[in-house]
């Protein structure tokens, strides 16, 4: 027998993958089925809400919770913070939660609370772009730094030296469903629904700190509402959700009001750059010198030092970076983290340095795709070449600031890199006697398209139609699977269940062979019969007959070396917008992402993670961030009137297209969710710098901002 | 109306407790002014004989038209309609998102309007004809619903429900819409994984069909 | 949100009356967009909400002697196509503005004029005029969407009303009913908006008990030129920067009388005199038009960080007046 090897199909050969599929579990998020863990309202459901502290910084003197209880409809209340005991360090900081019958009974809770809380308020500091407060505020700290050869000697020779300063604010995850989890005790088991993207790692961030055994835990998520990194933890509130059901002995719903949500479950660092950035007479670039700054909370960290420029490793570099300690909402792995904010850091400056060479953009990036990480610098340059012909850059490209009227017009471009490895994934397949196919996994779909991938990869695998598999995940009880961060999902499942499953078809061939006398080599699954090359053998139905009376299980597991994943993905993104200088309006009117990640289960989904990636890019880049109010210490916008996200109508045409030459194809499968989210800070910014001749230094290009620097001219 | 170096009337007014009806009746107000102080005062009779009932500040009995269904819940007058909706009748398809008329995931539709759920109060909805995303799942799943799906609008999906009935209330009212037209109309939805070009594409097909 | 009373009377004395009890602790509700928020933040606190979303008098747009009647409960979208208001531009100007279907239907003129500041201050807890251990909150914290002018005095906020600049430019007045049903007024609407001194001021001269039933609006003669330019900084449901109406009475090209006024720059809508006296007895060009901008933002006093607000006022203005003259081109 020849030897049997894990692998994927020819590419002419399948049926479903690469295709452009719908995604299995798009109806019932449409007409509201889906139950999201917001959603679980089990029968004597208490609603909870929560005191937050409206200080930046301050220790509780005084609080009495049992005022709450005395509120009609209280069941139950948890004190996070004690007196003295510990000090609240951020606005929006949790206090205190109630939970009740209803949940204006648990807010009537929470102002009972609230009435009784005195405080002894302390000194913030808040202003995480001022470098110079931080220091005198003694809120600084050194971070560290590297450097590799001499970077004054190639200062001295360089033909063109640029020095520049660029920001990139905090943003916040802002997810639509809140974090929080529904949590309800059934003897001594705990089951949690949980807002989560971490379905099999959380049970025992439950179990323990409430004394129980992991095995008492169940996690279950089976829709997330969006959780962009910040959703790997069961969190003080999915355990205090935990104590006050056992308090009350009713099951407890506690999601964090949307201001908490904004302040405290999850912010992206901030960093802000001095840099100067030389380039030789060919615009190569010789030297790099930076030293940044920003925060990621009380904490006093930031964006890692080490991976600045990105993702070049220029001959001579130099590089340091100073944490402030902030006195706002502390930070979680924002998606792709922290590559967008270094990107933003990084390819604004070497596009000053472009434009003080008065080269094309293009042209200059081109020329230093040979520093780039990770061997890419080829596939960037095809990237390169077909992102330019689909936005029209040699056309539509003018050197900076030229153009008439008021609305000018402006094209900019970077690049980005992400890993992007298969994950850790073990899956159940089990093929029914009857030929019914189901997978157990506890992995979760946090809207990326899991359980389709999977659907697609068992049925192309079986040869039957994605109505002929059933995926199940999202219980922590199903086969362990990991978190869903770091774009690994993909591979981490797509891998393991390809595995199975040519395990548990190669075990039906072996049945068939014996049953209908034919080589067990030469049998192919598809359309829902088995083949022996062209000839029809059986129906699958038949085949899986001869399975015996239980199931065929299978385990699938992962990552291994076998070639069917792979890592490191690239892109290359541009953008054409039109600047309002009037109003200091951005309009973006197209925007191009062409992106490798080696084989593409679903094309249409993994369009649309691109698509999604660049919306989110226009938002931190035009409106999004955190705007932390220096005199009260207060994140002062956190609401969605003030939180400022694009709507359907201010994002322009998007294009993705998806890079797939056989060569990515032969690489296997490669995760995509983070990547896209990278560049669009630094393309969006080089546009407005190329369209009105002046560089907007911080994100987001705001009104207030564009305005700003024009109005005070600039290092164009 | 403070101005600069013209004369302003605003301490005049602030200082009256009230102000002299005259001194509106005059010029060309006058004719409007007659004729609505007419009408206000056949309004004061009509009001003795309705004898509007006022809800108590506690939980009273409401009658709502959901999804073609009557159903009577008992809530107090501050409880939303989104709250009722999902809290007491597990419809949950609305989500609460921003809470504060913001972000569209409550959309629903009150007597086939648009309407954000979280500011509406339950005792406002009686009488009303009320239609939630798990409506659209009725006869036959929504013409609007299949784009949904056919153009992959949705992500995580939080938003999804929300975006569905504002674009079925779009749909009915533009025929043929833009998508500039689509940009002004869901506007008042947020989605967070950024799901916008499907969500153009499918209400473009939608309106070109008319919703059907 | 606290415990209230609530009742949906069907007239407008019967909602009068309504709301006279509680020594005026009530609250007005009609589309909800914004009360319902202000409940939820306990920033009002009613003893009683009435909903005057059934009083049918309130409602529609009524061809009456001189002018329109407006009911205050018309809804965005009406007012967006109804063929009476056709010869006021500058009202669908505004409608169109509101990128939401949502607050298109459920929106009413009525609540926006009566919409209180968006200013985060006061919506944060810290008073209408936003104020901490007796020091400005404005003045001396994040001043970005606050007032650049008439923000001298303890107010800094901005008016919120998107309608108002329109209604004023066009010589609108607002009806008033109460504290009893046989109490009308009948008020030009620059005299509706008052800048609150103190903070148990308000931002309109409305009293308890009293509701905004109807605008008057005065026929408007064919040689009336209207628009509305809001500059917003988002495609979708957004808060204007700055915004501004204007109404010219033109002959042929000459403008004969201008009225301009701007939104969301002052604590009240901003009438500017000095840009209405540049237009008088010239033709709108980019250039008068740019002067007019000009001069309407000349006093100016912007706070720590609007500054940038000052060129979006005067672009309003500018943009306002070209598109009332049909010459607003190459910007959207």
């Amino acid at each position: 027998m020849a030897e049997r090897k894990h692998a994927w199909g020819p590419r002419d050969q399948n049926v479903l993958i690469g295709k452009e599929i719908t995604r299995i579990d798009a109806l019932p998020k449409i007409v509201g089925s889906a139950k999201y863990s917001a959603d679980i309202n089990s029968k004597g459901t208490l609603f909870a809400k929560l005191v937050t502290c409206k200080h930046a910084h301050a220790k509780i003197k005084k609080i009495d919770i049992e005022a709450a209880k005395k509120v009609p409809g209280v069941k139950a209340v948890h004190l996070f913070k004690d007196i003295d005991e510990n000090e609240i360090k951020w606005d929006g900081d949790l206090i205190a939660a109630v939970a009740a019958e209803r949940a204006e009974q648990a807010a009537d809770g929470v102002k009972a609370i609230e009435a009784t809380i005195e405080y002894e308020v302390l000194e913030h500091f808040v202003d995480e772009e001022n470098l110079e407060a931080g220091k005198k505020a003694e809120r600084s700290k050194v971070l560290g730094s590297a450097s590799e050869g001499d970077v004054e000697a190639a200062i001295q020779g360089a033909k063109v030296v640029h020095k520049g300063y660029y920001g990139i604010q905090t943003i916040s995850h802002m997810c639509l469903e809140p974090h929080g989890s529904h949590c309800e005790w059934k003897g001594d088991d705990l089951d949690v629904h949980l807002s989560t993207q971490n379905v099999s790692g959380t049970a025992g961030q439950f179990a323990e700190p409430l004394g129980i055994d992991e095995a008492n835990v169940t996690i279950t998520g089976n829709y997330e509402g969006g959780g962009f990194g910040s959703k790997f933890q069961a969190d003080e509130w999915g355990l205090a959700a935990a104590k006050m059901a056992k308090e009350a002995g009713r099951p407890v719903r506690l999601m964090l009001d949307r201001a908490t949500e904004l302040k405290t479950a999850g912010t992206r660092p901030s960093g802000f750059v001095e840099v100067t950035v030389a380039a030789d007479a060919e615009g190569k670039v010789v030297a790099w010198e930076s030293h940044h700054w920003g925060t990621d909370g009380p904490g006093g960290g930031g964006v890692d030092v080490q991976q600045l420029p990105y993702p070049f490793k220029f001959p001579n570099f130099k590089r340091s970076q100073t944490g402030l300690e902030c006195n706002t909402g502390p930070n979680r792995a924002w998606r792709a983290p922290p590559h967008p904010q270094l990107c933003a850091m990084t390819q604004t400056a070497l596009d000053d340095l472009a434009a003080k060479l008065g080269m094309n953009s293009y042209d200059f990036f081109l020329k230093n795709l040979e520093f780039t990480l990770n061997d890419k610098a080829g596939t960037y340059a095809e990237e390169m070449a077909i992102a330019a012909k689909a936005i029209g850059w040699q056309e539509k490209w003018h050197p900076r600031g030229e153009g008439k009227g008021p609305v000018k017009r402006g094209l900019g471009m970077a690049l980005h890199r992400w890993g992007g490895g298969a994950g850790p994934c073990t899956c159940e397949v089990k093929v029914h006697p009857d030929g019914s196919v189901e997978t157990f996994l506890g992995s979760q779909d946090i809207g990326t398209g899991t359980r389709t991938i999977i659907s697609i990869v068992l049925a192309e695998t079986f040869g039957l139609p994605l109505s002929g598999v059933k995926v199940n995940l999202g219980s922590s009880k199903y086969p362990t699977s990991g978190a869903s961060g770091g774009s690994i999902t993909v591979g981490g499942v797509s891998g393991a269940h390809r595995r199975a499953a040519q395990d548990a078809l190669w075990t039906i061939f072996d049945k068939v062979a014996e049953k209908y006398k034919v080589e067990a080599d030469g049998l192919s699954a598809r359309e829902g019969k088995i083949f022996a090359g062209k000839k029809e053998v059986c129906s699958w139905k038949d085949a899986c007959r001869l399975i015996g009376p239980m199931p065929l299980v299978v385990k699938g597991e992962g990552p291994k070396k076998d070639g069917l994943t792979a890592d490191q993905v690239g892109g290359v993104q541009m953008v054409d917008l039109s600047v309002d200088t009037e109003t200091g309006n951005v309009r973006i009117h197209k925007f191009v992402c062409v992106q490798d990640c080696g084989l593409i289960l679903d094309e249409l989904t993994a369009k649309s993670q691109v698509l999604g990636a660049l919306i989110m890019g226009i938002a931190y880049s035009l409106s999004e961030e955190r705007i932390m109010d220096n005199k009260t210490g207060r994140y002062i916008n956190a609401d969605l009137k003030n939180y400022k996200l694009p709507r359907i109508g201010d994002v322009g045409e998007l294009v993705a297209i998806m890079h797939q030459p056989a060569s990515e194809y032969d690489r296997g499968v490669v995760g995509l969710g983070e990547p896209p989210v990278i560049a669009p800070g630094a393309a969006i910014s080089n546009a407005v710098a190329n369209a009105i001749g002046v560089r907007v230094p911080v994100l987001p290009l705001t009104p207030k901002r564009v305005l700003d620097a024009l109005k005070k001219g600039g290092n164009a | 109306m403070p101005d600069q170096g013209h004369p302003t009337r605003e301490d005049q007014i602030r200082s009256g407790s009230g102000f002299s009806r005259r001194d509106f009746l005059k010029g060309s107000g006058a004719a409007v002014a007659a004729t609505t102080l007419a009408q206000s005062v056949s309004e004061t009779e009509a009001a003795q004989q309705a004898g509007t009932k006022v809800a108590p500040a506690k939980a009273s009995a409401v009658k709502l038209d959901i999804n073609g269904k009557a159903v009577t819940v008992t809530v107090e007058p501050r409880v939303t309609l989104l709250d009722v909706l999902r809290d007491d009748l597990s419809l949950t398809g609305a989500k609460e998102v921003c809470d504060t008329a913001n972000c569209g995931a409550c959309t629903v539709l009150l007597d086939g309007k648009a309407v954000y759920a979280c500011s509406v109060l339950a005792h406002s909805a009686v009488g009303k004809k009320i239609m939630t995303a798990e409506g659209l799942a009725g006869q036959g799943v929504d013409a609007v619903a299949q784009c949904f799906v056919k153009h992959d609008a949705t992500q995580c999906g939080y938003c999804t429900p929300g975006f569905v009935v504002a674009t079925r209330a779009f749909v009915a009212a533009k025929p043929n819409a833009t998508v500039e037209d689509i940009g002004k109309g869901l506007g008042g939805n947020i989605c967070r994984c950024g799901t916008y070009a499907g969500v153009i594409a499918a209400a473009l097909e939608c309106s070109k069909k008319g919703g059907k | 949100m606290s415990s209230f009373e609530f009742a949906s009377p069907r007239t407008e004395a019967e909602a009068v009356e309504l709301l006279a009890a509680h020594d005026g602790q009530t609250a007005v509700l009609a589309g909800g967009t914004d009360l319902i928020s202000l409940l939820k933040a306990d920033i009002v606190t009613p003893q009683r909400v009435v909903d005057i979303t059934n009083i049918s008098s309130m409602k529609g747009v009524t061809s009456v002697t001189g002018g329109l009647l407006v009911g205050a409960l018309t809804t965005l979208d009406e007012i967006l196509v109804h063929p009476l208001l056709a010869g006021h531009p500058s009202l669908a100007h505004v409608a169109d503005g509101v990128h939401a279907i949502q607050i298109q239907s459920a929106g009413t003129l009525g609540g926006d004029l009566c919409h209180l500041p968006n200013c985060w201050y006061f919506r944060n807890g810290y008073g209408l005029l936003g104020t901490l251990n007796g020091e400005s909150l404005p003045a001396e914290g994040r001043s970005d969407f606050h007032a650049i002018l008439g923000n001298q005095g303890p107010a800094k906020f901005v008016s919120a009303s998107r309608f108002a600049p329109a209604l004023i430019a066009l010589g609108a007045k607002v009806r008033i009913v109460g504290p009893t049903p046989d109490q009308v007024t009948l008020l030009p609407i620059e005299y509706f908006y008052v800048t609150p001194k103190s903070s148990d001021q308000r931002v309109t001269v409305l009293t308890p008990g009293q509701l905004v039933t109807h605008v008057w609006l005065p026929e408007v003669s064919s040689t009336l030129a209207s628009a509305t330019y809001e500059v917003l900084q988002m495609e979708g449901l957004d808060y204007p920067l700055a915004s501004a109406g204007v109404a010219l009475e033109m002959n042929g090209r000459m403008v004969t009388e201008a009225r301009v006024v701007l939104g969301h720059v002052a604590p009240t809508p901003w009438v500017s005199h000095d840009a209405a006296e540049v237009l008088k007895g010239r033709s709108i060009d980019e250039a008068t038009a740019q002067a007019a901008g000009d001069a309407a933002v000349a006093r100016a006093t912007p706070l720590a960080h609007n500054e940038y607000k000052v060129q979006i006022a005067r672009t309003a203005v500018k943009r306002a007046l070209l598109r009332a003259v049909g010459q607003l081109e190459g910007v959207s």
